[in-house]
């Protein structure tokens, strides 16, 4: 083989990697695959740990193979599944590697109008179950804030919704506007770094975050996990309101409270001042009469005790007391008396009685009584004297001494 | 002063409790007095909550440094849309 020959035919072969590159630029050179939209259905979906996907999609017809790196897929707004009808924004590549051509996908979006309703509910049910929207978590808002943060649109009519309202309820009341965009590419951004901002200045009692009606897409930037899971992080609590009341968005559901809008967002965020001032002056009134009731009650209290009788004739009792003792003891000594005269007459009676039995009345009848003069004994007997002893002889009115002569038995008549 | 740091809805509170508890109770001369000169303490002090809310209508920005600035906001202009 000679080498010029060789080398001629030589110069017509390529590499292997030298056509893929060269196809490569060639399809890059093309102004519809580098910059087209393709719809279809998603097959092989999987995500590599690196955070790139990789999937295909297909029609009848064929199918194409796709990847979208991790710096756009963290765009996605919905989770892409297989089976899932999506339109894609994208080029046509080659992988030279693998000498395969491929779309590189930049945007995807659920296919039809259902597209964001299912992202909304992707991420709702997500955050759900995250417990982001769980009402432990709910804080409450303050009854009187300093001061209100309002993160909105710096211009148009939510602020000075919000302004109006609040000073129709509470007159000068202090309000910080942090200015962000409220739709738009910026706008989920802006919203949650403006919220975490002032949870670090700590410079407001409560937080509105407010937007005022409009599209779906309008509304978007409050659908965002980024402005969620601001809201779900502020120590300061958060009141959304965004759109008309019939919309509801993600930050609805996480905020502390949700109210229906902006107008209603300052009613719930401020007191009516004019309210409370009469409030606090109602209990003042109550307050100062229920203490003058209260010494009135007292003093009465004290005019009534001061008017009683133990103050006013404190010796009544006293002379009562003593008309009792008075009584009694009057009672008392005619009780004893009639108890005197009865033991009285008792005893004359008994006197009588005795008087009766005594034997000086037998005296008194003539009898006499002798007794040995000096043995003071009672002479009954013939026997107990001898002549020559004297006898003692008492009759009724003394004592006669008698001489004993002789002594002799009785000799008494029957008849005498 | 201890009642000061009590937030408006506490103090509004417990005055109305102190209120209702003078109101209903026969109690002690000097329980009352001490009951009312609180009172008065709390009803002084709702007040004056009332007038320490912030006044000022601000905008907050944030610098490239990432420091909040207060600026004037005029609500007028609010309402150039």
């Amino acid at each position: 083989m000679g080498g010029k020959a060789k080398g001629e035919f030589m110069q017509y072969v390529l590499t292997v990697s030298q056509i893929n590159k060269y196809l490569k630029e060639l399809i890059s050179k093309d102004l519809v695959l580098s910059n087209l939209w393709v719809k279809g259905e998603i097959s092989n979906y999987k995500v590599h740990y690196s955070g790139h996907i990789y999937f295909t999609i297909k029609d009848e017809g064929g199918i194409l193979r796709c990847v979208m790196f991790k710096s756009h897929a963290s765009g996605l707004r919905f989770v892409p599944e297989n089976g899932t009808k999506v339109t894609i924004k994208g080029y046509v590549s080659v992988f030279e590697r693998d000498g395969q051509y491929q779309l590189y996908v930049e945007e995807m979006q659920p296919e039809g109008v259902g597209g964001l309703h299912l992202a909304f509910e992707q991420l709702k049910r997500k955050l759900k179950e995250e417990g982001l929207f769980d009402r432990e978590h709910k804080k409450k808002i303050p009854f009187l804030p300093r001061s209100i943060g309002v993160v909105t649109s710096p211009t148009g009519a939510v602020i000075r919704d919000i302004i109006h309202v609040t000073g129709r309820r509470f007159g000068k009341i202090g309000i910080k506007v942090f200015a962000v965009a409220v739709q738009g590419e910026q706008a989920p951004l802006q919203i949650a770094r403006a919220i975490q901002k002032l949870n670090e200045a700590n410079c407001v009692d409560v937080i509105i975050v407010a937007r005022g009606g409009g599209s779906l897409e309008e509304l978007w930037a409050f659908n965002e996990e980024v402005v969620a899971r601001s809201i779900y992080e502020s120590r300061i609590p958060v009141i959304s309101a965004v759109g008309h009341e019939t919309d509801f968005t993600i930050a609805d559901f996480v905020a502390d409270v949700r109210a229906p809008t902006p107008s209603a967002a300052a009613e719930l965020a401020v007191p009516d001042k004019a309210a409370l001032v009469s409030r606090i002056s109602d209990l003042h009134t109550r307050l100062r009469n229920s203490v003058m009731k209260n010494l009135d009650l007292k003093r009465e209290k004290y005019r009534q005790l001061a008017d009683s009788t133990v103050f006013k004739q404190p010796y009544n009792r006293l002379y009562q007391e003593r008309m009792r003792v008075d009584v009694f003891s009057k009672y008392l000594f005619k009780e004893i008396r009639i108890k005197h005269e009865r033991s009285g007459s008792r005893l004359s009676f008994l006197a009588g009685k005795l008087n009766a039995l005594s034997p000086l009345a037998i005296l008194s009848r003539g009898y006499s009584v002798a007794r040995e003069k000096e043995k003071g004994s009672l002479v009954k007997s013939i026997r107990a004297v001898k002549p020559g002893d004297i006898l003692e002889i008492t009759v009724q009115d003394g004592r006669i001494d008698c001489l004993v002569q002789q002594t002799g038995e009785r000799e008494f008549n029957e008849g005498e | 002063m201890k009642e000061n740091e009590k937030t408006f809805e506490e103090a509004i509170s417990e005055l109305e409790e102190v209120v209702k508890k003078l109101e209903n109770g026969d109690l002690p001369l000097d329980e009352s007095i001490e009951l009312f000169q609180k009172g008065l303490e709390l009803s002084r002090c709702c007040s004056k909550k009332l007038d320490e809310v912030e006044k000022k209508i601000s905008r907050l920005i944030e610098s490239e440094d990432g420091d909040i600035i207060e600026t004037a906001f005029d609500p007028a202009g609010a309402a150039e849309d």
